[in-house]
């Protein structure tokens, strides 16, 4: 709770509580006695500030709301606007935690897929948004011998994102926003989903298992040796073709040597 | 009268549209005869992507003005260092023609609201209020302009009438005044004053920017969400009903009387068609600002009422 030391925080304890009481002597109606008393003029604010908000995460969330419907998802919104109100004016950074809300959110718990689909939307939003950054082709690492390409770590583009859910997240967002035809989905399907944007245009690609476990690994700062072995231990894995569509997909900006020794990784090269 | 030269800004003395994405291609793929556009700046405080690639588009074809939401010019403190140097970052990438922001405040002990707040008209908030504009111009290196709010409430401690009190800020700071007459309407109807006694206190020697746009009538507000009634444009409703400065219509015929009324004073300035909710297409809207110019050009209250 802050203190209202001023009239503008006395006024701003007053938005995203109902219930709170006007205080006296703060304001009046207006200087000629308008007829609205003051709990209605409080509420122009009050509806202004909720509904605004609730209005940017649904912009937001699309999916989520279409899997919800529009009336339990503005009533889950309204309490995590109340809950979590955004801490500066850029909206395109508000709502990142609506995903863990979610998951807490006694109403959706039947829903147990909700907070992937909204994970997935909050990664559009943040690849929408991401810095221009131009993407490299696999040449970068030709002239090599095997030895040499095995200890590289690649450098991605800064809106690549991988959402590594228990259900077919992908397909449910797909098919609520309409990029694709609605089929009969077996919600415990396990999918995983990666979030790029090589230009403008955000893309979203469903991975294969161990495709989805050889880029964590890279995007975690493994080489390309340690990604390999730990997508070969799962599923059998192309490696030269895996690589090959991510420099397709153009996620990859660079690529670097990994220290050599963890021990002794101050050493120029 | 405004001469050739405008120290504010060099938009042009003509009508503008606030710029939205759905209708980029129409604006930036035709000959569109508007004027010059009207963006939010925190609607680009992201790195990349296509948010930017519009904007450098759309400063590439025609004059900008960045209209700030976010800085809480009228706030009980300083404006958020932080915001201050992202809206200077994106002034120095886009060199826009004019750069305002509002007699209110929108965010408060760490939370952000999303609404344009009242304050008190007093002296202590005058200072608030100058101290803060002058921090915002010393960082932009330029002189700003400052709108009118549309008001709901008054404060017990408010001394000053709000014509006066822009008049003091921008004699004390040098800013110029961005004059949205629909802000005035609502706030006579809602406050109870009259909006042409408003407006012949109102320092029109400093008005740089007009603003003009649609309001609603408030559904009486009591439910935890409402939105506001479609239907009445305003004006027409019974004396308790609040108006709500909605943007998500067409301007109000008397606000557009208003509009004539001032431009018969100050002569053609740079005038905006601000709609923000429910996007009309962007025909209905370049009509709206054809109206606008019409009335700029002395075509008066015909246009007014048409």
């Amino acid at each position: 709770m802050q203190q209202p030391a001023s009239p503008q925080g006395a006024l701003a304890g007053l938005l995203l509580d109902p219930d709170a009481a006007i205080p006296d002597a703060l304001f009046h109606a207006g200087d000629g006695g308008g007829a609205a008393d003051l709990t209605r003029r409080v509420a122009v604010h009050r509806n202004t500030v909720v509904v605004s908000l609730v209005d940017a995460l649904a912009a937001t969330y699309p999916a989520v709301q279409s899997l919800t419907g529009a009336r339990f998802f503005r009533a889950a919104a309204r309490e995590f606007v109340r809950s979590s109100p955004p801490r500066g004016p850029v909206l395109a950074q508000y709502g990142g935690d609506f995903p863990a809300f979610l998951d807490a959110f006694p109403p959706a718990s039947s829903l147990d897929y909700l907070p992937d689909v909204a994970r997935l939307e909050w990664a559009w939003l943040r690849a929408y948004g991401a810095a221009d950054v131009q993407p490299v082709a696999a040449r970068i690492l030709g002239g090599r011998d095997a030895a040499d390409t095995a200890a590289l770590c690649l450098r991605f583009h800064p809106a690549v994102a991988l959402l590594r859910s228990h259900h077919p997240v992908v397909s449910l967002w797909a098919e609520t926003t309409g990029r694709s035809e609605r089929t009969g989905l077996d919600l415990r399907m396990p999918e995983a989903a990666l979030v790029a944007r090589p230009d403008l245009v955000v893309q979203v690609h469903r991975l294969r298992p161990s495709s989805a476990t050889f880029l964590a690994a890279l995007l975690a700062g493994r080489t390309l040796a340690m990604a390999a072995e730990a997508a070969m231990a799962e599923q059998d894995f192309d490696l030269p073709a895996e690589l090959a569509e991510l420099f397709d997909a153009g996620l990859v900006t660079g690529c670097h040597r990994a220290a050599r020794d963890d021990t002794h990784n101050g050493a120029p090269s | 009268m405004p001469g050739d030269e405008m120290p504010f800004g060099t938009l042009p003395a003509a009508a503008g549209t606030s710029f939205k994405h759905i209708h980029a291609r129409d604006i930036l793929e035709g000959r569109s005869p508007v004027a010059w556009f009207e963006v939010h700046p925190e609607n680009y405080m992201v790195d990349g992507g296509e948010p930017h690639r519009l904007l450098g588009a759309l400063r590439a074809a025609y004059p900008l003005s960045m209209h700030g939401v976010g800085l809480s010019l009228g706030g009980a403190g300083r404006p958020c260092p932080i915001h201050l140097d992202r809206l200077r970052a994106l002034v120095q990438r886009y060199e826009p023609d004019s750069v305002s922001e509002h007699l209110a405040w929108s965010g408060h002990g760490g939370i952000f609201y999303n609404d344009l707040l009242p304050l008190p008209y007093d002296e202590a908030s005058l200072r608030r209020v100058a101290a803060n504009v002058q921090e915002l111009q010393d960082a932009l290196k330029r002189p700003v302009l400052v709108e009118n709010p549309s008001r709901y409430l008054s404060f017990d401690a408010s001394t000053i009438p709000e014509p006066c009190f822009l008049a003091e800020l921008a004699q004390r700071t040098g800013c110029g005044l961005l004059l949205d007459i629909n802000n005035v309407y609502v706030s006579a109807n809602n406050i109870g004053f009259d909006p042409l006694a408003y407006l012949a206190d109102f320092p029109l020697r400093y008005v740089e920017e007009i603003h003009l746009a649609g309001h609603a009538q408030d559904s009486c507000a009591t439910d935890a969400e409402t939105r506001p009634a479609r239907g009445g444009s305003g004006g027409g409703g019974s004396a308790a009903a609040l108006l709500v400065d909605a943007h998500d219509r067409p301007v109000a015929d008397p606000v557009w009387r208003l509009f004539a009324d001032v431009v018969a004073r100050t002569g053609r300035l740079p005038s905006l068609i601000e709609w923000d909710n429910d996007l009309p297409g962007w025909p209905e809207l370049a009509a709206e600002a054809a109206r606008a110019e019409r009335i700029l050009w002395g075509e008066g209250r015909d246009a007014a009422t048409r």
